[in-house]
Formats: C-alpha cells, sequence, structure tokens
C-alpha cells in the first residue's frame, strides 16, 4: 500500500523511505514519522480493539495522552505491550502488531462483548459472579482476565541494559514549547545550569504542529532557532526523548530518556533507556495541554480524533487522516484545524461548531449551533450525523472527524504532591493550584496561558521569577510576536442527544451511560467515580477523560465542576518500563560477587563454592575420585579432626575498636564482660538486641590496653558495625572509642587440628607453644617477617588458630600454609564441613541465631551479666522469656543410627497426635556427623535441659518424615574441650 | 615485603591492570598505603601537634590534602584516612604511631580498598550515571563517600580529568564492572 494519505509539507525527511511492518503488513513511512503517523498515511486507521467491548479504535491523539492506539513493538524478546503508536518513533524495520484482538484487528470474536455491552456496565463484576464464591478466583477471574486487556508480555528475558544516572541543575525546564523554550533561553543566557527536558524526539511542542508565525518565521523554524541556540551554551543541557515522569522531595524530578527507542536495536553498549534523578534549585512546568473530545455517540471510531491531533498530522507529518474530514468544536482552536486541513487542499464537509453567533469561517461550511449526535462506519468513520440549528439532522460524509471540547493544562507533576488544581472558567479547565511541589511553577498551557504569546510571555516570566530566587539575574528580552488569541470556549461536554453509548474514557470503555450509572448507585465521590466506571486508569491514567468524567458527574449531582474535584495524580506521568527502574540492578550486576583472598587458589583446585550473601566461598573441595558431595565433606571432617585442616574466614565481620572507652564501650554492647580482658587474650562475646534477644556473637581480642579487635558472623558484619556506630555517635557520644572496619583488609585462615600448631609453628616467627601462646590468645606476630595477627580460637572443637595477614598476601598466605602442611597431610575444608564441625561442638550459628532467640534459649543465659549495664540486659529478664519450660538449645541423634532426621521437623512426644499442639520445638541445624557415624542436629526444645536422655520424634511435615531421636547434649564432640585446649 | 610474600591486588593479578576505554582510563593502583586516623577524645592539641610534626594533613570536611609524604582526606568528624607510598610506607600504622602516639587511634586500611584512578575528558559524564555526586561544580580536592552501584567508596576529584575511587576490595570485579559497562553507555 502507498502513503495514500501522504500530503505535503511537514517535518518529515521525504529523502529516505522506512519499511515496516503492522499485522504482518508492510508499509512505508520517512524518518520523523510516528508509527501512528506512518499508518495514518498508508491509509489505516484501525490500530487495535478496546479493552473491553473490543470496539475497533483508531488513535485520537497525536502524543503520548493517547488511550487507543496501543499495540505490541518488536518482538520475542524485545516486544513491548502497550506501547502508544503516537509516540512510537518510526525506524526502518519496525514491527508492531495489534494487541487484545483475536483471530485478527479487523475479526475480533471477542467483539461480541460490544453486542453484550448491556452485561457490561460499570461494576458489573462487582455485582455478577458472585456465586459461588470459589468459582472468583479459579474461574471467573481468569475468564475476565483473557477477555479484556492490554497487550501480553513476551515472557522472555528481556535482552536490553537500563541505565541510571543523577543529573544537578539551578533550573529544570519540563517541556519544550513555546514556553519551555523561551524559560531555557532566558534562564541559559543568564549563565544559569539548565536541563531542558522533552518527551518528543523533536524540540518545539505545538509549535511544530501549528502553522502559527513566531518572530515573523514559522513557529517550527523559530524553535529551531532556539534550540540551535541552546545547544551551543554549555550550562545547557538539552534532553529530547525524555519524560518527566514524577515530581519527588527537595526539587527531585525522575526523569525516562528513552536512549535507544528509536532503534531497532540498541547500539553495543548503550543501554536502551536511562532513569535519570534530576537535581534541581527550581523546576518550571511547561508541559503544554492536552485536548479533551465531546462525548456523543459512537463517538469512538477510527477517524473521530481531537481537531489538534487531525491539524498536527497535517502540519508535522504530512498526513490527512481521511480523505474527507468535518471538524466538532465548542472553541476557536478547533477551528483553526478546519483552516489548516483546507489550506493544505484537504477536502473539509463542514465545521460543526455547537456555539452560536460569531464570525463564519470563510470558504469553508461552518455550521453553528450544530452538534454531532452520532456515527457510522464499522471499521473506521463513513459519516456523521448532525443535529442543525434548526432542529433537523443532517448526514455529513466523512472520513474523518476532529474533535475539540477545548484544552486541559497538563497539571499532573503539579499534583504529585497532592496539590488539588484549581479550576478556571474562562478556559473552562483545571489549572495548577496551590502547594504543589516547592520551587515547582507552570508556564504556558499548563499553567493556563492557552495562547503562543502566552506561552512565550510566561515562561520568560517564570524564569525570571525562578533566577531572581535563586539570586541570579537575568534578563526580559524582547518577545517574539506570536497570536494571541483567545480560546473563545462555550463548554459542552457532551451531547445530550441519543440512547448510544457515548464515550468518556476510550481507553477504559467507559461512558456517559456508566458514569450516570455510577451517580445513581450514589458513587458521585470522583474518587468513587474513579473505582465504580474504572474512569482515568490505565497507561493513559485519563488524560483525555478525566475532565470530561467529572463535567458529567458534576452536571448530574448539579456540583460545579471545581467542587465535584479531581482524583489525585501520582507519578509516573507516563508508563514506565520495570526494567528502567530496575536499571542495572538485576542478576549479577545487583548482587556482584565478593571474592575471598584464597579464591583465586581454591578455583585452581577446583572448589565448589556457595554464595554467602554476596560472597563466594569454598563449600568444599571435591578430590579425584570422589563422586557425591557427602564424600568430600566426610573427608574435610575427618581430615581436620585426625590431622590439620584450613579454611578461609576472611568473611566473617572484623572491627577495629580503640580508644580510651573501648573496654568500657564492649561493656555496654556485649551482654558479657570485656573491660578486664587481659591484653593478648581473646573472649567470646555475646551480642544482644534492646528487646534482649540475641544480636550476633563472636570473638574479641584485646591487642592493646585501649585496642580491641571484634569478630561478627559473616552474615551480620554490616549491621553490627551499623549498630556500634549508632551506639557510638548516639547512644554515648562522650565516650573516647573509634571504630572502623577492617574485614576486608586482612586474610584470615583457620588452621584447626591437632597438627595446627606444628604446621604454624613452621612458618609464624615467634613461639606459639602452648604456654607461649595459650588457648584463647591473641596478639600481633610475624610471618616469615610479614606483620600479621594470631588468635587462638576454635570453632571446630579442636586445637586451632586463625591466622591473618594482609589481604594482598591471602593467596601468597594459602600456599605457604598447604606448603607447610604438606607433611601433616593438610586439607583445605570448606563451609560445609565447617558446618558440620560446629554442630558436632554444639556451636550456635544462623539456624540458631534466628532473631528470636534469648542466650538463655541457646543455653548461654550465664553470659548475660548482671553486675553491668549493657543493651538488652534488662529486657532479657522479661518473666515470659524465663520460664523454665521455655526453649533450650539441644543436641539430636536418631535413635538407629542409620536413620536420616528431616531438617526443620518438629519435636513430639512418642505417641503424641501430629498435630500444632503437640509441638515441642524443632530442629534448627542438621548434617551427618561422619565422626559419630550418623545424622546430628541442634534444635529449640521446650524444656529441653529438662529432657536430656529422653525419646522423642522429629516429625517434618513438608517431607513427610517422622523420625525416633534421641535428645542429647548439644556437645557432641570433647564436651570437655580438652582437645581445644590441647 | 620480602620476595617470599607475592602479592596479589585487588582484581586478582600480580600486577596492577589498566583499562582503556576510548578516552577514559581506568588504573588500578597498587601502590598506595593507607590507614585511619581518628583522634581520641580531649587529645585534639596533641594530635594536631603531632600531625603537623609528621607532615600530615588534616583537610577539612569532604576535602582531599596531597603532602610530600602523607597525604589524607576526611572522612567523618575527626576521621581521616591517610595515603603514603606502598613502597616507603607498607608498614603505615608504624609509621604514624609513634608520632601520635595515644592521641590518635590508627588503623591499617591498605588492603581494606581498591582504588582505581578515572582519568581522561568527559569524566562528568561518566560519573553523573555512577554517583549523585555533581562532580560537575565539585572544587578539585573534593572527597566524599557515595554509593556506586550498591558500593559503598570513597570519591575524590583531583581535578577535572581525574577521579580516584576507593571501593571496597573483595568488590574489586565488580566495581570495575560497573565503570566499564557505564563507560561504553557514554561513549
Amino acid at each position: 500500500m502507498s502513503q495514500s494519505n501522504r500530503i505535503s509539507g511537514g517535518q518529515i525527511d521525504r529523502s529516505k523511505t522506512f519499511r515496516f511492518t503492522f499485522d504482518g503488513h508492510t508499509y512505508t513511512g520517512h524518518p520523523g514519522d510516528t508509527l501512528a503517523s506512518a499508518l495514518l498515511a498508508n491509509g489505516v486507521r484501525l490500530m487495535g480493539r478496546s479493552f473491553k467491548y473490543h470496539r475497533p479504535r483508531g488513535p485520537i491523539s497525536a502524543g503520548s495522552e493517547e488511550p487507543n492506539a496501543l499495540v505490541h513493538l518488536r518482538s520475542g524478546a524485545r516486544q513491548e505491550p502497550n506501547t502508544r503508536a503516537t509516540v512510537a518513533e518510526l525506524f526502518d524495520g519496525l514491527e508492531a502488531t495489534s494487541q487484545n484482538a483475536w483471530p485478527s484487528l479487523k475479526l475480533d470474536a471477542m467483539a461480541i462483548n460490544d453486542r453484550l455491552n448491556s452485561f457490561f456496565t460499570a461494576g458489573f463484576y462487582y455485582k455478577t459472579f458472585m456465586w459461588p464464591a470459589a468459582f472468583w478466583e479459579k474461574v471467573y477471574e481468569p475468564i475476565i482476565r483473557r477477555a479484556a486487556g492490554l497487550g501480553a508480555l513476551s515472557k522472555e528475558e528481556d535482552p536490553d541494559e537500563y541505565d541510571k544516572g543523577f543529573l544537578h541543575c539551578d533550573l529544570l525546564v519540563i517541556g519544550a514549547g513555546p514556553a519551555g523554550l523561551m524559560a531555557a533561553l532566558t534562564a541559559g543566557r543568564a549563565g544559569a545550569r539548565v536541563v531542558l527536558a522533552d518527551e518528543d524526539f523533536r524540540m518545539g511542542g505545538r509549535l511544530n504542529a501549528e502553522t502559527h508565525e513566531v518572530g515573523g518565521q514559522a513557529g517550527a523554524d523559530w524553535a529551531a532557532g532556539v534550540v540551535a541556540e541552546l545547544a551551543a551554551m554549555s550550562n545547557v543541557r538539552l534532553m529530547t526523548r525524555t519524560t518527566i515522569v514524577g515530581a519527588f522531595d527537595h526539587g527531585i524530578y525522575s526523569a525516562v530518556e528513552r536512549v535507544s527507542d528509536h532503534l531497532a536495536v540498541p547500539m553495543a553498549g548503550k543501554p536502551r533507556q536511562t532513569l535519570w534523578r534530576i537535581y534541581s534549585k527550581r523546576a518550571i512546568l511547561a508541559g503544554g495541554a492536552t485536548e479533551r473530545p465531546i462525548a456523543f455517540e459512537n463517538n469512538d471510531r477510527p477517524g473521530i480524533m481531537l481537531a489538534g491531533a487531525l491539524r498536527a498530522y497535517a502540519n508535522r507529518w504530512g498526513v490527512a487522516a481521511g480523505d474527507r474530514v468535518a471538524v466538532f468544536t465548542n472553541n476557536d482552536d478547533g477551528l483553526r484545524t478546519a483552516k489548516d486541513l483546507q489550506a493544505k487542499g484537504v477536502d473539509v464537509a463542514a465545521v460543526i461548531d455547537s456555539r452560536e453567533g460569531g464570525d463564519l469561517l470563510p470558504g469553508i461550511r461552518h455550521l453553528q449551533g450544530t452538534q454531532v449526535i452520532d456515527s457510522s462506519g464499522g471499521l473506521g468513520l463513513k459519516s456523521v450525523t448532525v443535529r442543525l440549528a434548526n432542529g433537523k439532522t443532517e448526514t455529513i460524509s466523512c472520513t474523518a472527524l476532529g474533535v475539540s471540547g477545548g484544552w486541559n493544562p497538563n497539571v499532573n507533576i503539579t499534583s504529585h504532591h497532592r496539590s488539588r488544581p484549581e479550576w478556571r472558567e474562562d478556559i473552562a479547565a483545571f489549572v495548577p493550584g496551590t502547594g504543589g511541589p516547592a520551587g515547582l511553577t507552570a508556564a504556558g498551557a499548563a499553567n493556563g496561558a492557552l495562547s503562543t504569546h502566552g506561552a512565550l510571555l510566561t515562561g520568560q516570566a517564570q524564569a525570571i521569577a525562578a533566577l531572581t530566587d535563586l539570586g541570579l539575574t537575568a534578563k526580559a528580552a524582547n518577545l517574539p510576536k506570536a497570536e494571541d488569541a483567545p480560546i473563545a470556549i462555550s463548554p459542552l461536554w457532551y451531547v445530550h442527544e441519543g440512547k448510544g453509548r457515548a464515550w468518556i474514557d476510550q481507553q477504559n470503555d467507559v461512558t456517559v451511560k456508566d458514569v450516570k450509572l455510577a451517580h445513581k448507585e450514589n458513587f458521585t465521590s470522583v474518587e468513587h467515580l474513579k473505582r465504580y466506571t474504572t474512569l482515568g486508569m490505565a497507561t493513559d491514567q485519563g488524560k483525555t477523560g478525566n475532565v470530561l468524567g467529572i463535567a458529567v458527574m458534576a452536571e448530574l449531582t448539579g456540583q460545579s465542576i471545581p467542587a465535584t474535584g479531581t482524583t489525585i495524580y501520582r507519578p509516573p506521568y507516563t508508563p514506565v518500563a520495570m526494567g528502567t527502574l530496575a536499571g542495572r540492578s538485576r542478576g549479577k550486576e545487583f548482587k556482584p560477587f565478593r571474592l575471598t583472598p584464597s579464591h583465586k587458589w581454591a578455583a585452581e583446585q577446583g572448589a565448589i563454592f556457595v554464595e554467602v550473601g554476596n560472597w563466594l566461598r569454598t563449600q568444599w573441595v571435591p578430590k579425584p575420585g570422589e563422586t557425591t558431595w557427602r564424600e568430600s565433606v566426610d573427608r574435610e571432617v575427618l581430615a581436620t579432626r585426625r590431622l590439620v585442616g584450613i579454611c578461609d574466614v576472611t568473611t566473617l565481620g572484623k572491627i577495629d575498636i580503640q580508644g580510651t572507652d573501648a573496654g568500657a564501650f564492649l561493656d555496654k554492647v556485649y551482654a558479657n564482660t570485656f573491660s578486664t580482658l587481659a591484653v593478648g587474650k581473646c573472649r567470646y562475646g555475646l551480642m544482644l538486641r534492646e528487646d534482649g534477644m540475641v544480636f550476633d556473637d563472636g570473638t574479641t581480642a584485646r591487642m592493646g590496653e585501649h585496642e580491641f579487635v571484634m569478630t561478627t558472623t559473616t552474615a551480620n558484619a554490616v549491621t553490627v558495625f551499623r549498630h556500634l556506630e549508632y551506639c557510638r555517635q548516639c547512644l554515648w557520644p562522650d565516650m573516647d572509642v573509634q571504630i572502623i572496619s577492617t574485614t576486608e583488609a586482612w586474610a584470615q585462615f583457620s588452621v584447626a587440628g591437632p597438627n595446627a600448631r606444628k604446621l604454624l609453628q613452621k612458618i609464624v616467627d615467634q613461639d606459639i607453644s602452648d604456654a607461649a601462646f595459650p588457648y584463647m590468645g591473641a596478639g600481633n606476630i610475624t610471618v616469615q617477617g610479614l606483620r600479621g595477627r594470631l588468635f587462638r580460637i576454635s570453632f571446630s572443637g579442636e586445637l586451632a588458630y586463625e591466622i591473618a595477614v594482609p589481604t594482598r598476601y591471602g593467596d601468597a598466605m594459602i600456599r605457604k600454609l598447604m606448603e607447610a602442611g604438606a607433611e601433616f597431610d593438610a586439607i583445605v575444608y570448606g563451609t560445609e564441613a565447617l558446618g558440620v564441625m560446629r554442630i558436632e561442638k554444639g556451636h550456635v550459628a544462623g539456624g540458631e541465631l534466628n532473631g528470636q532467640s534469648t542466650a538463655l534459649n541457646m543455653g548461654l543465659g550465664k553470659m548475660v551479666s548482671k553486675k553491668k549495664d549493657s543493651i538488652g540486659m534488662v529486657l532479657s529478664q522479661r518473666e515470659g522469656m524465663n520460664q523454665p519450660d521455655g526453649y533450650r538449645l539441644v543436641g539430636v541423634k536418631p535413635v538407629d543410627p542409620k536413620a536420616t532426621i528431616s531438617a526443620g521437623s518438629h519435636f513430639m512426644e512418642i505417641g503424641a497426635p501430629v498435630e500444632l499442639a503437640s509441638d515441642g520445638g524443632w530442629l534448627t541445624s542438621k548434617v551427618y556427623s561422619p565422626h559419630l557415624g550418623s545424622d546430628i542436629a541442634l534444635g529449640y526444645l521446650k524444656a529441653g535441659d529438662q529432657k536430656i536422655g529422653r525419646r522423642m520424634r522429629a516429625v517434618n511435615f513438608l517431607t513427610k518424615t517422622d523420625t525416633e531421636v534421641e535428645i542429647v547434649s548439644p556437645h557432641f564432640f570433647d564436651p570437655e574441650g580438652e582437645r581445644l585446649r590441647g | 615485603m620480602d620476595k617470599a610474600w607475592k602479592a596479589l591486588t585487588g582484581l586478582g593479578h600480580e600486577t596492577a591492570e589498566t583499562v582503556e576505554i576510548g578516552p577514559y582510563r581506568i588504573v588500578e593502583r597498587f601502590d598506595v598505603a593507607l590507614a585511619s586516623l581518628a583522634v581520641r577524645r580531649g587529645q585534639d592539641k596533641g594530635f594536631q601537634a603531632a600531625a603537623k610534626k609528621l607532615g600530615v594533613p588534616l583537610p577539612g570536611a569532604a576535602r582531599h590534602e596531597a603532602g610530600k609524604v602523607f597525604s589524607a582526606f576526611w572522612t567523618t568528624p575527626e576521621m581521616w584516612l591517610v595515603e603514603a607510598d606502598f613502597a616507603t610506607h607498607e608498614d603505615i600504622v608504624s609509621a604514624l604511631k609513634p608520632g601520635f602516639a595515644e592521641t590518635a587511634s590508627i588503623t591499617e586500611q591498605t588492603d581494606a580498598w581498591v582504588r582505581f584512578d578515572v582519568s581522561g575528558a568527559g569524566l562528568v559524564a561518566l560519573f553523573e550515571r555512577l554517583t549523585n555526586l555533581d562532580l560537575a561544580t565539585l572544587p578539585d580536592g573534593f572527597a566524599s563517600r557515595t554509593v556506586i552501584e550498591h558500593l559503598g567508596v570513597y570519591l575524590i576529584r583531583h581535578s577535572a580529568t581525574l577521579v580516584t575511587l576507593y571501593g571496597p576490595r573483595s568488590s574489586a570485579q565488580g566495581l570495575l564492572h560497573a565503570l566499564e559497562v557505564t563507560v561504553k553507555s557514554v561513549l
């Protein structure tokens, strides 16, 4: 199909031709076209089906307010639903398909809904599908969702990248029409830092769509000249294809820049879109206005569009939306459409002007005091029926009708902080109210100045005012001469004649009848009206329909329109893809790995890694011939207990705590006492929350009189540090305490097992015999000349040390340890073996440190010192937390050593019914102990300390297992601690 | 250090890495020793005197100051990170501690961080996609903690064409990845 509706003029590059497809048919267009303009140029008016009734629909607008012409853009993983054809920039190879239609757009089976419309009135789903109630979720709702809706997701992973960024400016100008350009020019010339953002790919706003002259030249040319001047200013940033979607606190605005949407595929490395956070000192909303329709019977046929859009297609894109057009208006702006189209050689059948009196348009059939009362045409407009001033009707043949019911200033962003817009009778529209976002003012049509002169004047004035506020001086330049005609509106919201449906909100299929029904059923508040009828919902957020709906309701209630009020506009102004909000925060880019100092070495050994938070830790290191993880882990445990094992424990949090009050500080943050700890010693510490629950545990060493090194669990490294900062800065600011994290500064390795000392003594320069470096000793050492730290602590229950060197030498350290340990058959063990050994030893870890357990629960009640005050001490004494039948940490092993225990099982007495009332507690951690040759577990059992030796059952509802177990001490291995003190 | 101790950079290599993409150059710095330096309560006078004697600059809030041997940048009230040449000050704490004695709390921080020096024309375009700091208007010598792709980093603007980043060492590869993809996004 050729571009049969293409006419002369416009801002398209006819020297180049793009080929694109819509529903599989190939068409052509030009650079500068939108998908909608190109389809209209090719004579395609039918672009979609409506939400509820599946009525055939075409575009009614030429901008982002479009409710109807929504398509799937692109295909495969890049398919994007609900893309507005009116703003989709045409590119070569563009592929679009219609949505919400089956089997085809022209022959949509679901159009039966239109015949059954009496069943689908407002709120129908609140009244029907009520019985049986169980059918709603499984039967009714899925059917309704399939029958109604918008586009479909591809369900494939989005292959594109999304970026984010931060901009700063003195003045943000939102919209680059005449007001925005004048504001930016004024501020730019004054030297202010300006960001000028416009959602269109061409700046100029309505000047690109009009034939007005500005300063003696075509408006579009004047705009291009201003843009060129602004582009040359280093203090001005021009952002096309950028929509300001939200106003937030402190002058912050969010903006979506469509970096690559005008390309088939983003350029390599380039994001598809960028979400900008703009920090502005002042902002001017110059977002223009949106034309609104007049509702009349069957006013939704393809070919019926807003008069300003009809004019824009002709002037900007060189497209006549129909070969014979008519205009229905209640204001002078609508007359411009007729004049412009006639000047372009388009056959203008008539202007149906609802107003009476005034000048008649020369050379055009201008019917005053008339209204369109109906239209005809199956898949596109064929004619309109007009009620003439003399009472007779006339059918006027036309394939396009431009409707103008007046213009609504785009006040949305001024209402993002709940400011209510105010009504202006002279233009019959809402304008920004007071109390909008601080620092934001409005100019031009967005503020009700609907003439070009008004836009230029207010744009300049607001820029001067904003800069003056900032202490900058801006000069008022001579404004270019521009039209200043009043809109001369005589409000007409809907045509009262006719019994059929007259659409108010075309995206949600809300009609005048629906508003009347809502009124009849007492949903008269605008908030109720919205929810009951869905007026103003979905992708267009009622940009063309809201005020119309409010006006109809106002008429029905007898209230004024301002008294009826508006709903609240919220961000985003236009739809934003979820990928844009996520930016790069997805997948590994959201959670990049943290690597341990021994990672390179471990990878060389073929280690299996596990994610611990963002850390990648060695889980186990398989040896040749080992076919299951258990084989590897069992070997690592047994070898450590028999010989010596090495584990990278760098991930545990390390915090340097210094100052003359460091000891006293630790007494406050730990439940047990640290101020008495001798220099060169370390101690296990228990940290409580204010509510008395255990927060974290670890060992803290005293390296000097005023120097401590605290260790935390890996999981709580950050939260403990943050907690200490809070304590230091807010609770006890007078204490002399300085803290800093050293987690990453030191590569730390656990060396555990009977040969640990022998191994370390080979590389540590100082004497580390039991006498010189006893259990719980700590100190600065040198390792073959390198400064290091040594702590004699044990998590495994073995004779063990933790040795630390500066992180850069961590790789060398693991290699030295393995080399020195070769004669002792040293092995490296991972987190699995670590877990096995700590459970064998009865140490608490993540499963037990669950945020809802007390020291008493863990069998550590005596650690909470009553001799001093510490965080959590008082509340840990609450009566309810100290009952003798409360949970206590116990050990668990199956009666039959070959039986398995299921992690997460609940304790129940033998013979008790399997029900909640029998629940006696739960298993917190479970492993297979190669040392004991059976499963073992830790758990919290009610009065567990009184049940040692008792047989119970471990019941798991999920794995459907029921195992007879014996309750034992949690210390399965070396309960007297002889090995670790050896 | 003894040659027996082979060091690895934050990126896991024996030598520091340099990445050049378009006009941007990202240099991993492995030759700087770092220590935190904090004033102990009530010790201001002695602390200031020691700093002067040792030649440790104590710049004000959000500032970096270069010195002959030691440079420093402010991190939080009464606390700085002190920089020195690693080759001569590997054990930087031992170099500082005798001078400051009990007037300061000093902690080695050298390997807590990975340092990238990012240079080239157009740093503003790069960093406006990485951090909310307004690099275009910040003065030379500006230093601040900020966040880049969820990673807490220190940013120092030395000049319009040179910025230093200190990020967590264990996340060195993640931070470099963030820089690289952003550079490609800008170009």
